[in-house]
């Protein structure tokens, strides 16, 4: 159990980096709190993998201090911080038992034997390993021998943080969601700190307390999921989580709230102040944060292709050269060619520059 | 669906048949028809059935060449691949031109000639104007004449072996270093795993493929040597180094025994042919265990 902190840590694989660009990792602060469940979330290469290596101990960051509990462990090594990893593939020691797998960490602790056993056999119940604890590990299917990976760092009764590194990508889907609960099981037995990457929002927003959201090497935002689907801090995880993303129109302020295309959308009290010396300004709305009508006070707009998903529709609607994304319940109809928007004050947000203003 | 009666698809295997029949298979017979005839000339010949087979594998000298093959290869298996493994594993995982050159440096004894690395030998093997042999003789003062010392002709024939080959392990083995992801090393120091548990844990059943190539190769190769020993030594002193191919060109080629020789070259051919399948045969089913 640890409280990690980040002190304006920073990466570079260039030797000397001269430009910000430089940085696969970009100077930040931030805190993991102990006990907390964390999901790292960004696209590929933006530097999730570096920053989970960072806490790791794998990498040494090119700035910055990493501290556990107030302690300065920029330089100690995986084995001092006593922090477990789960790799993209299943990394297991092929020669030994599934037994011999899990109790590797502890032997090499010099724990005794007996110790080892029950610590083996209590993770190996808790992940449905008992019947394969007699087998060569290298004949386990890909998921299970994901398991045992991550039964090596559960062995440890006192690792500071499990860190996952998109442990899924080998698992088949109906196989991944049984093993996301099963972790989540886990971090409400051990109360252990788990910090997850992934590029998959789904896998971020289901496992996670907190998300945190990277993009080019610096972190957008951090919150629960919540948070971050009704008051995305920033335009890229608006439109990086959700499906579909986010709306995002160009718009300039009037009397009346904001003005699009010609035409009024009502803004939250407050927020028209705020924004007065913005620049750039957009409103980004959730598609399910707007009503679709055939007539009324509203938006009116062209309604284009509908996408009939099941439990909603998606319907894609036109203003001026502005596209618009809309989730209608599937028993609503839609009229067709035109229709009124409506938008929920509370949940239309302004942003300038691609930042939230309110 | 029908079957049509039409045996013209054979005419399609005819390429491979005869140019495995010419490459393989007629020397080959005409290697057993020797072997079961008395030949005397062209006209007179005397078909004797297996009485070659019989006289070979009874006979002595061929005895000892095989108890020598048999000491030799097994020395090179258990000196070269610990050797090879040893030395890649010093290399460098990750580097850039550095670890190219060095390959390159390893691999060159690979690129030489056979008959010139004998050739090489013999000259740095002389006590006069040889380094080594030089270096034996004056600096450490052993006596050093190993076309008459026996003991010494075996260690020169070793060393030349292992100088030439060893390299062809280092290669192989170090691809297989290569190949294993780093997420392996990092698991492992995470579980504070020790350089050894690393080597015999990881490494080793990750080299296991590479390994047992270069087992297959270094058996069979230098169960079949003879250019280089028959530069340095050629098969001195007495019969000290002759091994199974040396002696057999002494008979064919040497005594002109060609229907003894025909024998033992059949004789020859199946043992490299079993050691190399029973080998094989161990090594998967090793391999297959660990899938079990």
């Amino acid at each position: 159990m640890a409280l990690i902190e980040f002190k304006n840590v920073a990466h570079s694989y260039l030797p000397p980096p001269t430009r910000i660009e430089d940085y696969a990792l970009r100077p930040m602060n931030l805190v993991w709190q102990h006990g907390g469940a964390y999901a790292l979330l960004g696209p590929s290469g933006s530097g999730k993998t570096t920053l989970l290596n960072i806490i790791s101990g794998l990498l040494r960051p090119s700035a910055g201090r990493v501290l556990f509990d107030g302690r300065d462990v920029t330089d100690s090594s995986t084995a001092q911080r006593n922090i477990a990893q789960v790799f993209q593939f299943p990394v297991i020691y092929d020669t030994m038992t599934v037994f011999d797998n899990l109790a590797f960490p502890l032997r090499n602790r010099g724990i005794a034997a007996v110790e080892v056993r029950s610590r083996v056999s209590e993770v190996a119940e808790m992940l449905e390993l008992t019947d394969d604890l007699r087998r060569r590990a290298s004949g386990l299917a890909a998921d299970e021998k994901q398991k045992v990976s991550l039964g090596r760092g559960l062995v440890r009764s006192d690792v500071s943080a499990i860190l996952f590194d998109e442990p899924l990508t080998v698992v088949d889907p109906d196989l991944k969601w049984r093993l996301r609960r099963k972790l989540k099981e886990i971090h409400k037995r051990y109360s252990v700190t788990l910090i997850y990457v992934t590029h998959d929002q789904g896998e971020a927003l289901t496992f996670a307390d907190r998300v945190v959201v990277m993009d080019e090497g610096s972190v957008l935002q951090e919150g629960t999921p919540q948070e971050l689907f009704e008051t995305p801090t920033h335009r890229f995880v608006g439109y990086f989580i959700g499906s579909p993303g986010m709306n995002f129109l160009p718009c300039r302020l009037s009397p009346d709230g904001a003005e699009v295309a010609g035409q009024f959308v009502p803004l939250a009290a407050g927020l028209r102040t705020k924004a007065a010396q913005a620049t750039g300004l957009e409103i980004g709305i959730r598609p399910e944060a707007i009503g679709l009508s055939g007539s009324g006070s509203g938006l009116a707009v062209e309604i284009g292709d509908v996408a009939h998903l099941g439990t909603r529709k998606i319907a894609t609607c036109r203003i001026g050269e502005h596209e618009i994304k809309v989730v209608v319940p599937p028993e609503q109809p839609i009229p067709s060619e035109r229709g009124v928007l409506e938008f929920n004050p509370a949940m239309t947000r302004l942003y300038s520059d691609g930042r939230l203003v309110g | 669906m029908e079957k049509w009666q039409n045996q013209c698809a054979w005419f399609l295997v005819m390429p491979v048949v005869l140019l495995v029949a010419f490459n393989a298979l007629i020397p080959l017979m005409t290697v057993v028809n020797y072997s079961v005839q008395d030949i005397f000339d062209s006209t007179h010949r005397l078909f004797v059935g297996t009485e070659w087979y019989r006289e070979t594998l009874l006979n002595t000298r061929l005895q000892n060449a095989l108890l020598r093959q048999l000491v030799f290869s097994g020395l090179v298996l258990l000196i070269e691949l610990p050797l090879g493994v040893a030395i890649a594993l010093t290399m460098p995982r990750k580097g850039g031109w550095a670890i190219s050159a060095t390959l390159v440096m390893i691999a060159l004894p690979l690129l030489i000639p056979w008959n010139v690395i004998g050739t090489i030998w013999v000259i740095f093997l002389r006590p006069d104007v040889g380094l080594l042999g030089h270096f034996i003789d004056h600096t450490l003062g052993i006596h050093f004449d190993y076309p008459t010392v026996p003991i010494q002709a075996w260690i020169s024939v070793m060393m030349m072996e292992v100088w030439h080959w060893t390299p062809l392990v280092i290669l192989l083995a170090y691809a297989g270093l290569r190949s294993i992801p780093d997420a392996y090393y990092q698991a492992a120091s995470i579980d504070t795993a020790s350089p050894w548990a690393v080597f015999w844990y990881i490494q080793l059943p990750k080299m296991r493929g590479v390994l047992m190539i270069a087992v297959l190769l270094r058996f069979m190769d230098s169960f079949l040597i003879y250019t280089e020993p028959f530069v340095l030594t050629g098969g001195g002193p007495g019969d000290a180094t002759t091994f199974l191919s040396i002696y057999l060109v002494k008979l064919a080629v040497g005594e002109f025994d060609v229907g003894k020789a025909a024998a033992f070259s059949i004789i020859y051919f199946l043992i490299v042919l079993v050691f190399s399948y029973v080998f094989y045969q161990v090594l998967l089913r090793a391999q297959r265990g660990e899938v079990r």
